[in-house]
């Protein structure tokens, strides 16, 4: 990425350079477009299921940045062997979260491939003065996320033919969850910085908000929520390749001392439309907490950790129970 | 008995439900040895049969070829952990902390030798029947403190832990105590006047 070339435009208010979830552009002095994509293959074998999950894993960036979704295209891969009516399954569960969201579809793009692949070209609005950045976070703050993890453990042991029916019922819900209810928690409050737990893991995600935001996260390993099933599954070694990849990536960024290896596995696993992680003034902890109880979450939200002073390492983890 | 596992070529997770279903033949006796051809593979078979009581070695004996042990004897020392877990048998020792450092002098140094004390303490062959925490001890079993995993390994062996409410409230902690349970005057007393022992730090 670094060979790129780089483009400056006085408008373009969120770039590559802070490595956030989308491109914020500025249209009016209360208008700025956010503009996201992204697609990949499948995690379930449900075909309606899918679609849903990759709508809403497409769509969070938009929640991310504290925006307004509002308009998507498809992005498909299908291959020629398969049955037409996967393809239309997999567009039709994309479609219903588009719905959900307040969006609208409008076709999109397919090509020849040897899996499948779908996902979605989502634009969005935002007032500027209102977008949630992945930097910013201050010592004293409180950092909630608002969705369990250990999705790729629990979807590695699927494959495996160990999950148990209960532990993929509770993954399928929190992929195919949409951010939309956590943002709009999250706007109410001077939240200082935002971001959607995905591929890097939730340590990853949180190595690079303390990193840019110059602060170390102390992260009570706990208090997080994690999926069902997805600790036993963690201890099994159901770890997939890519929590091993973010861990060799991060690793010595992260004080982990103390804690037992099926955790770190946990945090490094890297999550299909993870929750939102949100830095808070602690002064307003509470209150969130309090507002996403209302708010009837269909997922589980946890305070994971505090944000500190700049230490040696940008995280510090903590095992109070072994 | 030996049984051997070949997984070269299998994509994460096969490796592990090939080691596993193999283990499952060999029915907790003789060695299980998976050869993988990645490090990850190894890794992940290492954990799963750790997490099972195995003892596992691995070693890479060619390019992109790893071959993993598991041994599974069920007279093998499972974690070092439960191998050593002391016994509380007979004696009634009590252990009395009355400060969050160890000794006079350097303050830093002080908190140091606490936590080494309290970890010494767990490696005791005959386990404390009581630790009484009083004054600044108050402040070893509530949030913030270094020896919460010490001391909460001591309370899952049987040992009592008693932290002085009057103390937690002095220093805002009531809320907070991580470890054991509030106790007041009466029984601290009661508690060092039936000691057979009393160490102090």
């Amino acid at each position: 990425m670094g060979k790129l070339p780089k483009f400056q435009d006085d408008r373009l208010l969120v770039g590559i350079e802070t490595s956030d979830d989308a491109a914020v552009y500025q249209i009016t002095d209360e208008i700025a477009m956010i503009q996201t994509v992204d697609f990949f293959t499948p995690v379930v074998d449900d075909p309606y299921t899918f679609g849903q999950i990759a709508a809403a894993n497409s769509l969070s960036d938009i929640y991310a940045m504290g925006g307004e979704p509002k308009v998507a295209l498809n992005i498909v891969g299908f291959p020629n062997c398969l049955d037409p009516e996967i393809l239309g399954d997999i567009l039709a569960g994309g479609a219903d979260k588009v719905k959900e969201a307040g969006a609208v579809l409008v076709g999109g793009h397919s090509v020849q491939d040897d899996e499948p692949k779908y996902g979605l070209c989502v634009s969005g609005f935002v007032h500027p003065k209102k977008i949630f950045k992945n930097h910013g976070s201050k010592p004293g703050d409180v950092l909630i996320l608002t969705k369990q993890i250990g999705s790729g453990i629990v979807n590695t042991a699927v494959k495996a033919e160990m999950a148990s029916k209960e532990a993929v019922e509770e993954a399928v819900k929190v992929m195919s969850s949409l951010n939309k209810k956590g943002k709009e928690v999250i706007e109410k409050y001077p939240v200082t910085a935002c971001t959607d737990i995905t591929g890097f893991g939730l340590l990853g995600h949180c190595v690079e908000m303390a990193s840019a935001s110059d602060v170390t996260f102390s992260l009570h390993v706990d208090q997080i929520a994690y999926l069902q099933g997805a600790m036993e599954y963690a201890k099994m070694g159901l770890v997939p390749a890519g929590a091993y990849q973010n861990r060799e990536y991060s690793g010595t960024q992260v004080d982990m001392e103390g804690v037992e290896e099926h955790y770190i596995d946990l945090l490094y696993d890297p999550q299909t439309s993870g929750g939102l992680l949100v830095s808070v003034p602690p002064e307003y902890a509470d209150e969130m907490l309090e507002e996403f109880k209302r708010k009837h979450m269909d997922t589980t939200v946890s305070v994971i950790g505090t944000v500190e002073e700049k230490g040696d390492k940008l995280i510090r983890l903590y095992q109070e129970n072994r | 008995m030996m049984i051997k596992v070949n997984a070269v070529g299998d994509k994460c997770p096969i490796p592990v439900v090939k080691a596993k279903k193999a283990m499952q033949e060999a029915n907790g006796a003789g060695t299980v040895e998976v050869s993988v051809d990645n490090e990850i593979a190894v890794q992940n078979v290492t954990k799963m049969a750790t997490s099972a009581g195995a003892t596992v070695s691995s070693e890479k004996t060619a390019d992109n070829i790893y071959k993993v042990q598991i041994h599974l004897s069920s007279k093998d020392k499972t974690s070092p952990m439960q191998e050593e877990k002391p016994h509380i048998q007979g004696g009634n020792t009590v252990v009395v902390i009355s400060s969050d450092r160890m000794g006079n002098g350097n303050d830093e140094l002080g908190k140091v030798l606490i936590k080494g004390f309290i970890f010494a303490v767990t490696q005791l062959d005959e386990l404390p029947k009581t630790m009484l925490f009083y004054n600044g001890g108050a402040m070893l079993t509530a949030e913030g403190s270094d020896s919460l995993e010490d001391l909460q390994y001591l309370e899952e062996q049987g040992v009592e832990i008693l932290t002085c409410g009057t103390c937690l409230n002095y220093y805002g902690l009531t809320d907070k105590l991580q470890v054991g349970s509030v106790t007041n005057m009466y029984t601290i007393v009661e508690k060092m006047a039936d000691a057979d022992k009393l160490l102090q730090p």
